[in-house]
């Protein structure tokens, strides 16, 4: 546990793609099974354990600290499983445990008794180290988040055979942790296993942000155009086994099998036979629902019907990946969109149509389109931009250069955290509507927010009356038409701020200037000091201005 | 006499009336005692300041010949009579030259300890605990969250990443004073033996502690042109440097940061510090509550720090305690991450 805690530990801090590829790889190679194969699930979500609660985590931490000491540094660190890590005194003796291992601590809480759980779990916090404790604590409760996606720590298993990440996800859906077989094909020692899944997931192919000067080079007739969604890029996919039964799966953009949360969607699409790369969203009506209301579902633990039925999911098809056991990936964009719109009309399900086409001959006619979607219809307010998509390109994994590319409507956005409302003008003079934000950054006094940018627009008269309200009950302070909002790292609203770029000013207390920032959404379920701060604001500007290609 | 005759709280700092002078003042006054070379208790522009003989040379080293009026060294151990009052100087284990400071009339003695450590240190003298009536004790480090770890476990933290990053340049943030020549010299007692390079900032008081006899091994200063050929090397610098420009020329580097703060996730994470290290050159909670149990005092000043955990852990052991709410320490050696660009170095 203690050596996977360290892993943790710096995949936790690491920013870099390849340093983190590098720190897994060196892990899965010399850390021996079956402990790597349990790293390896617990990377891509793969483990799940039911029984630990933060609950049980605080009582025993009660019995075991002072109060006020447990209260000063909770208050102080922010975060429960860390504070539990780094308080948990030593145990009055050395401990009688060495400490566990992680393939000890999987292999117990699968079958351990809720009533024995406790006891067990303070032995082992007993024995592990301040390191060991926090990953413990994150990995049972479930708040492991360390920026690995399950394709990074797939790739870092295939490069230790000099693999192709992609025939890893191949053999990926048939095996179970810990993955003694995978590691023993990558290393040359076993034969491949065998995938008996008639659902695998299919790598996807991503887009750049186009820059300015692409347009004087692309020829808009080489070019197909569609709307881009404001949801969760996914792939559905559905097919039958040897022996007959229908597997029907949901995968997020990295792999991550999310079957389990749209039952409803997968129920729909049973039995299709094919592989779609779509955007899963909220659909009312006939209407997609804001990106806000799909993360209200996705914000929910269980799946209830309640839930079903109050934030029904769709996917809505970008393009066909395979049909009926044909791999359609190396056929050119336009052919796979013809059958693509084919297959929706002919299967004529529930929950599955057709992302449209926007016309245009040129780019000034596509950019018009982009600035205005009213041409969408009734979901202009869910669509996040235009995406490119070269008619003659195969569908490819990764980010091919020149093939795709993304145009969004919102090229940047930031959490900030309101500071101040201001009443608004003419029919708006009742409410207030211009919006003071601000990110974090480290004053003199420690942690503060500083303002970076004032909003009027970009939410909707509903929002506009849910911030009002919230303003009035939360102001802090008045002056005339001002009113200063509670802004505290655990109360107060965060706002997703739109924006078109950033400028230096001397004008600003930040030292920082927003162009056409606009609230873009609301984020109720975000803590204040979850919201971004002014490096992030300082790296956008130091990027733009010396790289721009690289936009991710 | 009551402690509050011996030792008061002044606007300047900790004064003692029976001896006329002041403990570490944050402004200039006649007469100061100063317990180290960290430049929130060492300031200069006193009449006659009282210090260990390093204390004064790194004084010397950072305000020039000239910043007191007078100096005078105080041996470790050795009485000195100041007006009605006996002084006595003890070592801190803080940094090189680091002490406490015992003052004692009429059968009373207050230790104020300035900045203090219990773990192990190469390059000073360690940590001797003084019995006293009354301690002053610092709370940088004062909640119970704040446990370092063994030093040479987070060395070899760091020597582990330059093996699986040859390629790359480690870039450690390190305190001029003090951490910085620990970092080495545990690098050295970790066995590693190529150079170690150092921002310019840190020569200063590298070289001092080099002519004090500390075994540092060899010491490079980090030159422009270098910078790209940097590549599996340690190069320690300022916390400062680690945002600067002068950071972005080595060979796409490894942000570390040596310091008690790294403790927690988030103020490391606040620095974008990509390899935290936790070593400190103050007590952690542990250790200040160990040490007031050792000194056997029964009442207890806070000064500067976390004062609340730990003036509830001194009553909750029946012992007298205060915060003393003084103003103007927020050690320059370790202060809250982001405070220190401001701090004079
Ligand atoms: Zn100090
Ligand atoms: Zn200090």
């Amino acid at each position: 546990m203690n050596r996977f805690a360290a892993l943790l530990d710096r995949l936790a801090y690491e920013p870099r793609r390849n340093a983190k590829l590098r720190l897994l790889a060196d892990h899965f190679r010399t850390a021996a099974d079956p402990e790597r194969g349990y790293a390896l699930a617990a990377m891509t979500g793969s483990l799940s354990f039911a029984a630990a609660k933060p609950g049980i985590i605080r009582a025993l931490i009660a019995e075991r600290t002072d109060p006020v000491l447990f209260g000063l540094s909770y208050d102080y660190v922010g975060d429960l499983s860390e504070t539990v890590a780094l308080m948990w005194p030593a145990p009055p003796h050395a401990p009688e445990d060495e400490p566990p291992s992680l393939s000890e601590v999987v292999e117990t809480l699968a079958s351990i008794g809720r009533t024995e759980l406790p006891s067990r779990l303070a032995r082992w916090l007993d024995a592990l180290d301040e390191t060991g404790r926090w990953a413990l604590l994150k990995l049972i409760t479930g708040g492991l988040r360390i920026g690995v996606s399950a394709r990074l720590a797939k790739t870092a298993v295939a490069s230790l055979g000099g693999f192709d990440p992609d025939e890893i996800e191949h053999v990926w859906h048939g095996l179970e942790p810990p993955y003694v077989p995978l590691f023993a094909w990558v290393e040359g020692r076993g034969p491949r296993p065998v995938s008996q899944d008639p659902a695998p997931f299919r790598p996807v192919m991503l887009a750049h942000a186009i820059e300015d000067r692409d347009f004087e080079t692309l020829d808009p007739a080489d070019f197909s155009a569609e709307w881009k969604w404001d949801g969760i890029r996914v792939q559905v996919v559905s097919g039958t086994d040897a022996e007959g039964r229908v597997r029907t799966r949901l995968y997020s953009r990295t792999g991550e099998e999310i079957t389990r949360s749209f039952p409803d969607v997968c129920e729909a699409l049973h039995g299709i036979e094919a592989a779609i790369d779509g955007e899963l969203l909220v659909v009312r009506d006939g209407r997609v629902q804001s990106f806000n209301i799909l993360q209200q579902r996705l914000n929910r633990a269980a799946v209830t019907p309640k839930m079903m039925t109050e934030f029904p999911a769709a996917v809505r098809a970008y393009d066909l990946l395979a049909r009926d056991g044909e791999d359609l990936r190396p056929l050119p964009f336009a052919e796979r969109r013809a059958r693509l719109e084919a297959f929706v009309a002919q299967a004529g399900r529930d929950r599955l149509d057709l992302s449209p086409v926007v016309p245009f001959s040129d780019w000034e006619g596509l950019a018009e389109a982009r600035l205005s979607p009213a041409a969408a219809g009734a979901d202009a307010e869910a669509v996040e931009g235009i995406m490119l998509k070269r008619r003659d390109a195969a569908y490819l994994p990764g980010r091919p250069k020149g093939v795709w590319f993304k145009w969004k409507r919102d090229p940047h956005v930031v959490d900030a955290v309101l500071m101040y409302a201001q009443r608004g003008h003419g029919k708006r003079s009742s409410f207030y509507s211009d919006y003071t934000f601000g990110v974090w950054r480290t004053g003199a006094a420690g942690e503060e927010l500083v303002p970076v940018g004032k909003a009027y627009f970009g939410f909707t008269d509903e929002e506009l009356l849910q911030i009002d309200r919230f303003v009035r009950k939360h102001t802090v302070d008045r002056f005339g038409p001002v009113r200063e909002v509670i802004h505290e790292p655990h109360a107060g609203l965060v706002l997703e701020v739109a924006f078109e770029g950033l400028a230096r000013s001397t004008r600003h207390k930040s030292g920082l200037a927003m162009r056409f920032p606009r609230i873009s959404r609301l984020r109720w379920d975000k803590p204040p000091i979850e919201a971004d701060r002014i490096e992030t604001l300082e790296r956008l500007l130091a990027e733009n201005r010396t790289d721009r290609a690289s936009e991710p | 006499m009551r402690p509050t005759d011996l030792l008061s709280i002044t606007p300047a700092g900790l004064y003692c009336a029976p001896g006329g002078f002041h403990i570490d003042p944050v402004r200039p006054v006649p007469r100061a005692l100063i317990t180290h070379g960290h430049s929130d208790h060492a300031r200069a522009g006193h009449g006659a300041v009282l210090a260990t003989a390093d204390t004064l040379a790194i004084m010397g080293l950072r305000y020039g010949e000239g910043f007191a009026g007078s100096t005078q060294e105080a041996a470790l151990g050795e009485a000195i009579r100041i007006g009605d009052v006996a002084v006595r100087f003890h070592p801190a284990g803080h940094v090189l030259g680091s002490a406490q400071i015992a003052v004692e009339a009429g059968g009373l003695r207050i230790v104020a300890s300035g900045d203090y450590k219990r773990a192990a240190d190469p390059t000073c003298i360690p940590f001797e605990p003084v019995a006293c009536d009354v301690f002053i004790t610092e709370a940088t480090f004062g909640l119970p969250v704040f446990r370092h770890p063994d030093v040479r476990d987070e060395v070899r933290r760091l020597l582990a990443s330059v093996r699986l990053f040859p390629e790359r340049a480690h870039m450690v943030g390190a305190y001029a004073l003090g951490k910085a020549q620990r970092l080495i010299a545990l690098l050295r007692e970790a066995g590693h033996d190529g150079p170690v390079y150092i921002h310019g900032a840190l020569e200063k008081l590298t070289d001092f502690y080099l002519s004090r006899g500390v075994d540092l091994g060899e010491i490079r200063k980090v030159t422009a042109a270098d910078q790209a050929a940097l590549a599996g090397a340690v190069v320690i610098c300022p916390p400062s440097a680690l945002q600067d420009v002068w950071s972005r020329r080595f060979p796409d580097p490894v942000t570390a940061f040596a310091s008690g703060w790294m403790r927690v996730r988030a103020r490391a994470r606040q620095r974008g510090v990509e390899l935290p290290l936790v070593v400190s050159d103050h007590a952690d909670w542990d250790d200040l509550c160990r040490t007031i149990e050792e000194v056997g005092a029964g009442e207890i000043w806070v000064t500067h720090g976390q004062e609340d955990a730990l003036v509830h852990w001194c009553a909750s052991r029946g012992l007298r305690a205060r915060p003393l709410h003084m103003i103007g320490y927020g050690d320059e050696g370790e202060v809250e991450p982001g405070e220190a660009e401001g701090a004079p170095a």
